[in-house]
């Protein structure tokens, strides 16, 4: 065991030029990371200059077999903090032979958003806080629950420590650590009401950039998790009854609302936000419904609310924001299975480009 | 105020850089805890040592170790605070980390943060936002490099103290000029329980049942006498590193208690130690998988309980002549006995019943050398003339910031009338 140990370790630097990319993609699910490694000749740091690549698309629910290729396209970079020295991790996205991107690919319609020269001359700022729950392999019962049963209600969990209120602080911190050196802009972390529940914030990012960086967070957790044995659950209302469901809330602001008298700007953009409100939630995650009652401080899925410091609304803007008269709002709205592809490109078309 | 800050030239030099990634205090640590539980006889069936997550069934070497240990300082700048504060019940305490983009050496440097008060008690949830203010750093002993903890109290958005923040009023006490001058030291005793997790029974103790009584388990070693020693000892060296000012630490009387001593602190520090420190042994019994219990009583009968007996002293008692300022400190404290107790801990009358080393919560009583009294003065201090007192009243639950601020305010600040003074002079003994 300790060969393989000293195996993982090699710095690989030492003796060759080559380095190892993994190249990250969204299966057919929307939700389901896959990857796949490759050898370089040397290291790499620009997207660009890396290789097309392909998978078998009829693995993934992607293709038909008889024409199964499903082209990669690099898109980002970042560290790869499993394999160290100057190995790296590509979220590409994904294209017919052709050249076309296949009907799971949210990026490539996100990205003519995020170029449009009206949003990108707004400067579109992100930080989205992603809730996760973690799971007994096997059982799919929360981590720390008692098997057959439930723990205390909910009270000490949020932000707790103890033994007795949380549970699995170890991934989220390796987590942490792993994405800083990534070089993903991971913001936070802290743990959530539910016990097993914790959350990240990624950001801000600019465009585009929010949503490879929540991607490759998301991935990133999922292999760690996958080495500890435990199951981790995007799904936005894991036990149903008196317990929080997981979101993912995603701040935002424009250059504007972030100037002075950016206030009206918020405003504004919050009421255009109202009038898109079914087309937004039919975006925002599947299964949502179950997670937004109207309690556990969500807004009913079917009313649109917004409020200063309110977590009951849809829309949350902060003290500072509304005493500096400037600064940046919160859509709540999100669960935590949404694409964030989809989710910061559609508020950015509806308070920018979209016309009442 | 004045900031704890760690020596960290001192600290860093003591890490090896042998491995590919630096591994602060924690790592090693946890293998040797790993190693001693499983040696240990009787307290194999009390809380199995468990990582949460270390070990998996599908990866043949476990790598999260190697990720929480990473030292991140060559790739970023960034470092790691988790701002720590006390929550609605007064005694949980809850954290949560930021990234901030450079080392800071005052907590001035680092920004102010919120959190929702709904979730803990402390705000409606139609306007939940309770502000975190900064006050005192200390370095992190689960992350190491350059990370930090932060001690903050809770403000509401328009900056006035929320009920639950204890700080500030001590804050403003221990700044009057009259206390400044007398700088006020504090040693606190903190006394805890472990508790095994899920029958919630002390560690060690077979379930169902009872130990053999008190007696060998003072100060004791051997299987059969010390429960839990990785822990104490874990915490004791975390303490260090993140630069608390934690001065011994000992088992106590009732087998499965530990105590830990911080101090002599300046003032406000003390309060700011104690909790950092609670917060660490927090998380070590997490990592432990055994429960921390603050309760004073945690266990009715011929057992001992829980306390945070809190030594004081000023400068004045601290002198020449100083046996006299420190008999009438006792003699203050005495004709406020009431409003202390009241302040000294949930749940202290089961804890001081004038029995197991106590006085009984009713009456307030000195001596020296007398652990069955309110307050003792050491044999030393009345030999020398000068010292300090010992307040063994605090219940293991309580505030430091309320206890340490209520001690200053009634020996420097508080002035009984004449009469008050005579009547409580011949009521405790006391010729002043």
């Amino acid at each position: 065991m300790s060969l393989i140990n000293d195996f993982i370790k090699f710095n690989l630097n030492e003796t060759t030029r080559k380095s190892i990319a993994e190249y990250l993609w969204i299966g057919g699910a929307g939700m389901d990371l896959r990857s796949k490694a490759r050898t370089l000749p040397e290291p790499v740091t620009d997207p660009a200059k890396l290789p097309l690549w392909n998978f078998d698309g009829s693995s993934t629910d992607q293709a038909p077999g008889d024409d199964s290729e499903v082209i990669l396209r690099p898109q980002a970079i970042f560290r790869d903090p499993f394999r160290g020295g100057s190995n790296i991790l590509v979220m590409c996205d994904t294209y017919t032979p052709a050249g076309d991107p296949i009907p799971t690919n949210k990026r490539f319609s996100a990205d003519k958003i995020f170029n449009h020269p009206d949003v990108a001359a707004e400067e579109p700022w992100f930080g989205i806080e992603q809730e996760y729950t973690l799971l007994q392999k096997d059982t799919k019962w929360p981590l720390g629950w008692p098997v057959g049963g439930f723990p205390g209600p909910q009270g000490p969990y949020y932000c707790g420590v103890g033994a007795d209120k949380s549970f699995g602080r170890d991934i989220v911190d390796a987590h942490y650590k792993a994405c800083l050196y990534a070089g993903i802009n991971i913001s936070g972390i802290n743990g959530e009401v539910m016990p097993a529940q914790w959350e990240f914030q990624v950001g801000p990012a600019t465009g585009i950039s929010a949503g490879d960086q929540l991607w490759v967070a998301r991935y990133i957790l999922e292999r760690i998790t996958e080495i500890a044995g435990v199951v981790l659950s995007f799904d936005p209302k894991p036990i149903p009854g008196d317990w929080n469901g997981a979101g993912a809330h995603t701040n935002y602001s424009t250059k504007p609302m972030r100037n002075d008298g950016g206030i009206d700007v918020i405003r504004k953009a919050i009421e255009k936000l109202g009038l898109r409100h079914e087309q937004h939630i039919a975006a925002y995650g599947e299964g949502n419904d179950r997670r937004l009652t109207g309690r556990h401080e969500t807004a009913d899925i079917n009313s649109f609310s917004w409020g200063v410091a309110n977590r009951g609304a849809s829309i949350r803007v902060g003290r500072d924001t509304e005493k500096a008269g400037k600064g940046y709002f919160e859509d709540r709205r999100p669960a935590s299975n949404m694409d964030p592809y989809v989710v910061t490109s559609m508020i950015a078309e509806t308070t920018i480009l979209w016309k009442p | 105020m004045a900031q704890i800050l760690a020596p960290s030239t001192q600290w860093q030099m003591r890490v090896p850089k042998s491995s590919t990634f630096g591994s602060p205090i924690a790592t090693k640590m946890w293998s040797s805890l790993l190693l001693k539980q499983n040696m240990k006889g009787a307290a194999k069936s009390a809380g199995k040592f468990r990582v949460l997550a270390l070990h998996s069934e599908n990866s043949t070497v476990n790598r999260t170790e190697k990720l929480l240990n990473m030292d991140i300082t060559p790739y970023t700048d960034k470092i790691i605070a988790e701002y720590i504060w006390i929550g609605g019940t007064g005694i949980d305490m809850r954290s949560k980390s930021r990234t901030i983009s450079k080392p800071v050496e005052h907590p001035s440097e680092l920004p102010k943060w919120n959190y929702d008060g709904s979730s803990t008690g402390q705000a409606p949830g139609e306007d939940s936002e309770v502000i975190l203010y900064p006050q005192a750093i200390f370095k992190d002993p689960f992350r190491g490099g350059n990370n930090i903890l932060v001690i903050c109290d809770a403000y509401t958005p328009a900056g006035e103290p929320i009920p639950t923040n204890k700080r500030h009023k001590a804050a403003e006490i221990f700044s009057n000029k009259k206390v400044v001058d007398e700088v006020p030291w504090f040693g606190i005793e903190q006394e805890y329980t472990l508790l095994q997790q899920n029958v919630k029974w002390p560690l060690g103790w077979p379930v169902g049942g009872y130990p053999g009584p008190q007696g060998p388990y003072y100060c004791g070693a051997g299987a059969d006498k010390s429960f839990g020693r990785d822990i104490s000892d874990a915490h004791y060296k975390a303490c260090l590193y993140a630069g608390i000012n934690i001065s011994g630490t000992n088992g106590e009387v009732m087998p499965g208690q530990w105590e830990y001593q911080v101090g002599p602190s300046v003032g406000i520090e003390a309060g700011d130690h104690i909790w950092c420190s609670r917060y660490i042994l927090e998380r070590i019994t997490e990592q432990a998988g055994v429960v921390l219990s603050l309760d004073p009583k945690p266990i009715e009968g011929d057992w001992n309980g829980a306390g945070c007996h809190t030594n004081y002293s000023t400068k004045s008692m601290r002198e020449e002549g100083g046996f006299e300022v420190i008999k009438k400190a006792i003699l203050n404290l005495s004709l406020r006995h009431k409003e202390h107790i009241s302040a000294y801990g949930e749940g202290n009358e089961r804890r001081l019943t004038g029995k197991h080393e106590t006085a009984s919560i009713d009456t307030f009583s000195w001596g020296v050398a007398n652990r069955g009294c309110s307050i003792r003065v050491g044999r030393d201090t009345e030999k020398n003339g000068k010292g300090y007192l010992e307040d063994r009243r605090p219940a293991s639950n309580m505030d430091p910031y309320v206890v340490t601020g209520l001690l200053a305010e009634t020996t420097i600040l508080y002035e009984p009338t004449l009469e008050a003074e005579a009547l409580a002079a011949q009521k405790v003994a006391l010729k002043v």
